[in-house]
């Protein structure tokens, strides 16, 4: 789960992490409140959930009240990448003297969690690990110890040669581990890190990004989600307890398991179709669940074709065909079904739909296809 | 032969009178898997499908000399169910539990560092030694003995592989859902390297997914110590960036983790890629006839 730059900021101040003075905005003439507060100039930033909001015209610095009021009317409202900024965040524009980069992250392959430092900040540190690895300083943490102090200090004199901002470094490193460990982060990241014209530290940007798989243990964070900013149907297909992703096509897939769901949007592509959806109802899929599952792919005026492809091992054919049953029946289908199901109770399954008008295919490659041929 | 589990497999389940524990117990236990002890902490003295309930995973290995464990723990409790399981000094844990933590899995390969015991999973569909031993969810019956490896990071692909090489005629010595998370107990590398020292497997199925490098780290090493031909399917190259498929551990970054990297690491090292998993079968059926 992604948070926005001033939610991150509000959770680094809570955990003592320098930031710049400020505060969020709906309206102009909130920003101009905001404005009085933490002094002009300040800085107006977009908070939409994308990079590239400063080449995009989405973040200025506004040195008088008529560029406050300026910027505030041209941001709200602007359209970054598709979405639309309904909020922004104003604070104290800083006089930087330095700039680096402080990131921490779960290495899947190592399998620790490391900090990143390197002393080129507002970078891309993807860009940076492919082009430049050498130029990012990497600290794995040992999580039974946690972040022992040499090591933060580690972190700091890397990046700093005067000893006190360094210390200060080494700080901000053993906070921002805290932060990450105690809320289940997958990304924390201070890019830049500055070092002010009076030698301060503090963090100018934040991003913070949760492991969904943690989110149960901390509802605060999980409050923190900007439900504006995401998929209306993927939010609903969550708290449905289904994983449904959006994608450009016109066949919905509706699958068992993730791995398979995949299999099935590439093999619809393969054939020469275009995938509507990633679908995955899941393990032990009820009636209920399938019935859900038809009734979010409906909303999408894209889908023409739906292709049910279920490989029985715990979920059941005859649940699967009893939840199209009941969704033809609650629901207005005009779009034709291709269903390919195999594996546990394959037999009692094509029983309950041999009546219901449906497509059948013995294959996963044959329904693909059929579903590709009924597009015309 | 196999690799991990066999006919020598005594198995403890924990969480053995759940909805999920119960009835996987009678499943596996129809396989043919001697399922030898359950665990529920409470529970001590029942029976489930006639197998005796203990209420720590200690006793049970104790009583009954259980040497590989599976848990049917919902994610919150699943994790001190695996350090449970370490402690009490069974070789083989296998977890099926879907949404641990990542940060709980990093400490749980911490501690098992220094100890003598393998993690599989979290989020594993289990494993299967064809005509021996089921230790997990997979439905037994698309299951015949034989020369086939099959190694996998989902569930039903895995059943959708493997029921193409059982129907072309071949058999699998042993299939391993290694699970869709991003950090768990057996990579790719590691189970590639038990067949290669498995004189009942032939040939090897790699079936990986987008997300992370296990399968290019996989390929490398395949190039330089493999000694039976591999085969691989990748599944997600529709998949859009940043955005989960699903799996915890199904996601682009950026642009790092594609399945067409993937497949381009996969060739380069000498893996034979199928486009659809029909056409893994049909690549391995060819190689063994």
């Amino acid at each position: 789960m992604k948070v926005h730059e001033y939610q991150a900021k509000e959770v680094f101040g809570k955990y003592g992490i320098p930031i710049p003075k400020g505060r969020v905005a709906k309206s102009v003439d909130e920003v101009i409140a905001i404005s009085k507060e933490v002094g002009i100039p300040c800085v107006i930033k977009s908070q939409v959930h994308v990079g590239g909001r400063g080449k995009a015209g989405g973040i200025k610095i506004a040195k008088n009240e008529q560029e406050v009021k300026e910027y505030a009317e041209k941001i709200l409202g602007m359209e970054i990448k598709g979405l639309i900024v309904k909020k922004v965040l104003v604070a104290s524009a800083i006089d930087i003297a330095n700039e680096a980069y402080l990131g921490i992250i779960n290495d899947r392959t190592v399998q620790k969690t490391v900090v990143m430092a390197c002393k080129e900040g507002g970078v891309e540190i993807e860009e940076v690990a492919k082009k430049k690895p050498e130029a990012i300083h990497k600290v794995y943490v040992d999580p039974l110890v946690g972040m022992l102090p040499h090591k933060a200090r580690e972190v700091g004199f890397f990046l700093y040669e005067d000893v006190k901002t360094a210390f200060a470094c080494a700080q901000i490193t053993e906070k921002l581990y805290k932060l990450f460990v105690e809320l289940d982060s997958s990304l924390a990241e201070i890019n830049p890190l500055v070092v002010t014209t009076d030698g301060d530290l503090i963090a100018l940007d934040a991003k913070l990004n949760f492991d969904d798989n943690g989110l149960y243990r901390h509802p605060d964070v999980e409050s923190l989600r900007d439900r504006e900013s995401e998929d209306e149907n993927e939010l609903l297909a969550r708290e449905q307890d289904l994983s449904y992703v959006s994608l450009s096509g016109n066949i919905g897939c509706v699958v068992n398991g993730a791995g398979l769901a995949m299999a099935t949007m590439d093999l619809v592509k393969h054939f020469g179709g275009e995938p509507a959806n990633f679908l995955d109802i899941g393990g032990s899929s009820s009636p209920e669940k399938v019935k859900n599952a038809l009734s979010i792919l409906l909303k999408d005026p894209n889908v023409k074709v739906i292709f049910f492809n279920i490989f029985g091992g715990i979920t059941r054919c005859d649940d699967v065909a009893n939840g199209i049953i009941q969704a033809k029946k609650e629901l207005t289908i005009k779009q034709p079904i291709v269903a390919r199901l195999t594996g546990t109770n394959e037999d009692k399954g094509m029983e309950i739909l041999r009546e219901a008008g449906l497509i059948f295919a013995q294959t996963m490659d044959e329904g693909a296809k059929k579903a590709i041929e009924l597009l015309g | 032969m196999s690799i991990l589990v066999n006919n020598d497999t005594k198995l403890v389940v924990q969480g053995i009178t759940g909805r999920d524990g119960s009835f996987h117990t009678g499943q596996m236990l129809k396989y043919g898997t001697k399922v030898v002890a359950g665990v529920t902490p409470g529970k001590g003295g029942q029976k489930v499908e006639g197998v005796p309930v203990f209420n720590s995973v200690e006793q049970a290995v104790k009583k009954t000399g259980a040497n590989t464990a599976i848990l049917f723990v919902p994610a919150k409790f699943s994790v001190g169910a695996v350090y449970e399981a370490i402690d009490a000094g069974v070789k083989l844990i296998v977890c099926i539990s879907e949404g641990i933590p990542t940060i709980d899995m990093i400490k749980i390969m911490a501690y098992l560092e220094d100890k003598d015991c393998r993690l599989v999973g979290p989020n594993s569909p289990g494993i299967v030694s064809s005509g021996q031993a089921k230790v997990g969810i997979l439905p037994g019956h698309i299951f015949k003995p034989g020369r086939v490896g099959v190694i996998s990071r989902s569930g039903t692909l895995t059943y959708e592989i493997v029921d193409h090489i059982t129907k072309s005629g071949l058999g699998q010595s042993t299939c391993i859902g290694i699970g869709g998370d991003p950090v768990i107990g057996t990579k790719f590398i590691d189970c590639l390297d038990l067949f290669n020292q498995d004189g009942a497997t032939e040939a090897v199925v790699v079936v990986g997914e987008i997300g992370g490098r296990d399968e290019q780290d996989a390929a490398q090493w395949v190039k330089k110590n493999m000694k039976k031909p591999v085969f691989g399917f990748i599944a997600g190259k529709t998949a859009p960036a940043d955005k989960r498929m699903g799996h915890a551990g199904a996601i682009i970054s950026g642009t790092a983790g594609t399945a067409a990297e993937k497949i381009e690491v996969f060739k380069k090292c000498g893996i034979e890629v199928g486009e659809t998993p029909a056409e893994v079968a049909g690549l391995v059926k060819r190689a063994l006839s």
